[in-house]
């Protein structure tokens, strides 16, 4: 009978049911994986994506970044709450010359985590191998205030030992620099500044290999964690290197780095208690969480911009007074609150806010009256004989809700059209590279706590210049600030600069990054920080009271 | 039997020299390349970063090249995982991707042909509109819309299940059913379809004049014959399940192919795209190659031919 086999059919349904049940119960002892993970001492750490390498000269990526620091430690560190200073790593003091010439004292104590001990030479053999030509490492450029690095890097140079690095002994080492460079102290906390193991190294294929298999089979670092486990796109584990020099001052035992790249499923898995960090908040959930006022919310200053570039080369970009009416036609802040539900904050200069000594100057405010009689004064009145022109971002939908929103605005207030056109991403890195647009979305987060990493890339030909701006004036101001050592003096050289930037328009600041994430309270030593950069030897996990009172 | 097997495989290296040759140019085509970052690379590293990668050679001499290394299987490096080759992509993350797609596929089958089976005997009553209904909506809702929500369900409300992950069996759950309730809808429907043609046809009626009980006429005569179309779709449903899972793979961070294959492209890694296409061309033939095979061992018409 047909009975029979539904009896069958709902026998086996209710079997498999059965064990779906029995698995989750096993699974469910009433605790959150988080809460028992902090028991013991284990920090979830949600980190976006897969590197695409644990190198610290290879890498270019912000994920592996986090990890490099736990792995790797150079000669200073972030400091735990203040990027503006600097903390010691292998470095235990230093001493400068005019901020020109850097003398640092090793700690005899730091260990590489199969015990070789850590000196000046590994600094030298890792400045070579991140210059060397042969490596072909994308952030080589970093290095490049060393004296001689470029041309050492570009292949005019060929004996190293003319760069500007030196050990003078074992614990000493020497570096001399192209100039003076008060802000030297924040660079080299950058991974591509870190030394590595060199007969590991040597031991995969030599110092030049540029894919060099070492931190996949057998990684050898100085850092406060080495590797434990690495499985691709699942899980990075690292956990406390008993040969750490400050092994007693490391708090929590294990860090587990999970890459997932979807954020809705991010945010899921810490609401599901999966997580102590979550790296990025769904646009659409922001505006419910900051409702709700959620106790794991954060919202930070952090050192980056999202600002539109303007192709200068295009005849009727040419003419500021359209690229200063174009500024003037935005309304910042109603795209901060109406779009971005004030999830980052309005910018009116290129440098964000927070870089020690610095107050970057402002272009002028959303004043469409004022937009208006500059377009006319440029010959456009009332955007008539102004051509359609494409407004370039790579496909998000977010990029797509700004920039739909400010194509409105330019045509409602300026009368001119703007055809929306959005790439993917390789490809919109290409249109840009080859300025095969009029406005172009940019963002720029900054390698260090001061304006030049925003301000350098505008000059003459750089490569990320990519607006075909030139300005005489603006390219002087930074190559001699370079020379100053007097960091007041200095700083109101690259003042000026970004004045000029902020008149000239070849590029239009829209907002100013704030880092929105969510973390659980049980993390501790966990502060705001600037460049988003921290070392987790600073941070530590306590179960939270409240909780475990209840439980 | 074995000269059908020799003869179909040897049919598959046309076809993938075919599919190497298209998807080797086709690529290129794209615009952008794997070293291009959102910092401007100096001219001189990317010319470097080209010429180890073998970028500056003749197009026709990268085409012989790569053609050769995938033929004696000692695959190029790759740009987007540093240190690694395909291979090793392949090896740690395609056995996951397996997994997921046959715990999918059972749960296709289970749901699916229990599903069809019913409708089809009680043609035209409740127990056919209902299953078919939720088929139709199973086979419209996609499955980034049925993951989110099973995850919100089980993993966030009841908490029975983790809403993402690989690490324990219960893991498994949610993207299997995930997986596995779109392809049930299809094979519920398949069953359906095959079932009624083979009802009303005369060994079955003989069979139950013959006084053969319903479960007997409709299990063991008429399903081996109605199940028919849901083994040929099976083919490249396997395949479909084990290649085609990177939403369910992305939603629920899940460590498989599927995810790799899509992430190539977007990364431009020439080597890594190549090598799983060629892995999934190759997968498929055989998973339609095993399902020819079945058909034969199932049905006597093909038999004798």
């Amino acid at each position: 009978m047909l009975r029979s086999l539904t009896t069958l059919y709902s026998l086996l349904t209710t079997v498999l049911a059965a064990l779906l049940l029995v698995s989750c119960a096993k699974h469910d002892d009433g605790k959150a994986t988080r809460d028992q993970a902090t028991a013991d001492n284990i920090l979830l750490f949600g980190n976006s994506s897969e590197p695409p390498s644990l190198d610290p000269h290879l890498n270019t990526a912000s994920n592996g970044n986090k990890i490099i620091t736990a792995l790797i430690e150079g000669l200073v560190t972030y400091h735990p709450s203040n990027d503006n200073l600097p903390e010691p790593g292998v470095a235990k003091s230093w001493t400068h010359v005019d901020s020109t010439i850097w003398t640092f004292q090793l700690r005899e104590d730091a260990r590489w985590s199969n015990g070789d001990p850590v000196t000046a030479h590994d600094f030298i053999y890792g400045y070579e191998r991140m210059l060397h030509p042969d490596l072909g490492a994308k952030y080589a450029q970093l290095l490049y205030l060393l004296k001689n690095a470029q041309q050492f890097n570009e292949g005019a140079l060929t004996d190293f030992s003319e760069v500007g690095a030196k050990a003078i002994d074992d614990h000493t080492l020497e570096i001399t620099l192209e100039g003076p460079t008060p802000y030297f102290l924040g660079l080299i906390k950058h991974h591509s500044w870190h030394p590595v193991h060199p007969p590991t190294i040597e031991a995969a294929g030599g110092m030049t290999k540029p894919d060099s298999a070492w931190t996949r089979d057998n990684y050898v670092g100085n850092g406060p964690y080495r590797l434990k486990e690495w499985v691709i796109s699942k899980i990075i584990k690292v956990e406390k290197n008993p040969l750490y020099w400050d092994k007693e001052n490391v708090s929590i035992n294990e860090i587990h780095f999970l890459p997932i790249d979807d954020i809705n499923t991010e945010d899921q898995v810490f609401n599901s208690g999966g997580l102590h960090y979550q790296n990025t908040i769904p646009t659409h959930m922001f505006p419910i969480y900051e409702k709700n006022e959620d106790p794991y919310l954060r919202v930070e200053p952090w050192i980056g911009s999202y600002f539109y570039r303007v192709n200068v080369t295009e005849p009727h970009l040419a003419d500021k007074r359209v690229r200063q009416a174009l500024s003037l036609a935005i309304n910042r802040r109603a795209i901060t609150k109406r779009i971005l539900k004030g999830a980052h904050f309005a910018s009116q200069s290129i440098t964000p806010n927070g870089i020690e000594g610095y107050q970057p100057p402002q272009c002028q405010d959303f004043n469409p009256k004022k937009a208006r009689q500059l377009l006319a004064e440029a010959g456009y009145p009332n955007g008539e004989g102004f051509p359609t022109s494409i407004l370039l971002f790579n496909s998000s939908e977010q990029h797509k809700q700004i920039a739909e929103a400010i194509q409105q605005m330019w045509l409602n207030i300026l009368g001119v059209e703007f055809e929306l056109r959005n790439q993917e991403w390789k490809t919109y890195l290409e249109s840009q590279q080859n300025l095969d647009y009029a406005i172009s979305r940019a963002a720029w987060i900054g390698d260090y706590v001061y304006p030049d990493t925003f301000l350098t890339m505008f000059r003459t030909g750089d490569g990320n210049n990519m607006t075909g701006w030139s300005n005489a004036r603006y390219d002087k101001l930074i190559t001699d600030s370079m020379k100053v050592s007097d960091s007041t003096k200095r700083l109101a050289m690259l003042h000026e600069a970004e004045e000029i930037l902020m008149d000239e328009m070849p590029i239009i600041p829209i907002y100013h990054y704030a880092r929105n994430y969510r973390i659980d309270p049980a993390v501790k030593g966990w502060y705001p920080k600037l460049t988003d950069n921290r070392n987790f030897k600073f941070i530590s996990l306590e179960p939270d009271k409240r909780n475990s009172t209840s439980e | 039997m074995l000269t059908f097997i020799l003869k179909r495989l040897g049919q598959a290296v046309p076809v993938l020299l075919a599919i190497y040759t298209i998807t080797f140019f086709m690529i290129r085509l794209a615009p952008g390349g794997p070293f291009s970052d959102e910092r401007k690379v100096a001219e001189h590293i990317l010319e470097r970063q080209m010429e180890y990668y073998g970028y500056n050679d003749p197009l026709i001499v990268q085409y012989g090249r790569t053609l050769l290394q995938h033929v004696k299987l000692d695959l190029p490096p790759l740009t987007s995982h540093i240190g690694l080759t395909a291979a090793d992509i392949i090896s740690e993350s395609f056995p996951v991707s397996l997994e997921l797609g046959l715990w999918a596929m059972a749960i296709a089958l289970f749901l699916g042909v229990p599903a069809g089976v019913i409708a089809a005997s009680r043609q035209n009553t409740w127990l056919d509109y209902t299953p078919m209904s939720l088929a139709m909506t199973g086979i419209c809702l996609p499955t980034f819309v049925v993951g989110p929500i099973l995850a919100l369900i089980f993993g966030i409300w009841l908490r029975w299940t983790s809403v993402a992950g690989w690490a324990s069996p219960v893991d498994r759950i949610l993207p299997s059913l995930t997986l596995g309730l779109y392809y049930a809808a299809y094979i519920a429907r398949l069953t359906r379809g095959g079932m009624l043609e083979i009802l009303s046809s005369d060994f079955v009626r003989t069979a139950r004049a013959k006084g053969a009980t319903e479960f007997r006429a409709v299990v063991i005569h008429a399903l081996r014959g109605g199940i028919l179309p849901v083994i040929s779709f099976l083919g490249p449903a396997l395949a479909g399940l084990v290649t085609g899972s990177f939403v369910v793979e992305t939603i629920f961070q899940v460590p498989g192919l599927g995810r790799h294959f899509v992430l190539a492209a977007v990364n431009r890694d020439h080597s890594l795209i190549l090598s799983t296409v060629l892995f999934y061309a190759s997968l498929i033939m055989l998973a339609n190659l095993m399902v020819d095979v079945l058909q034969v061992l199932l049905n006597p018409k093909l038999r004798y031919k």
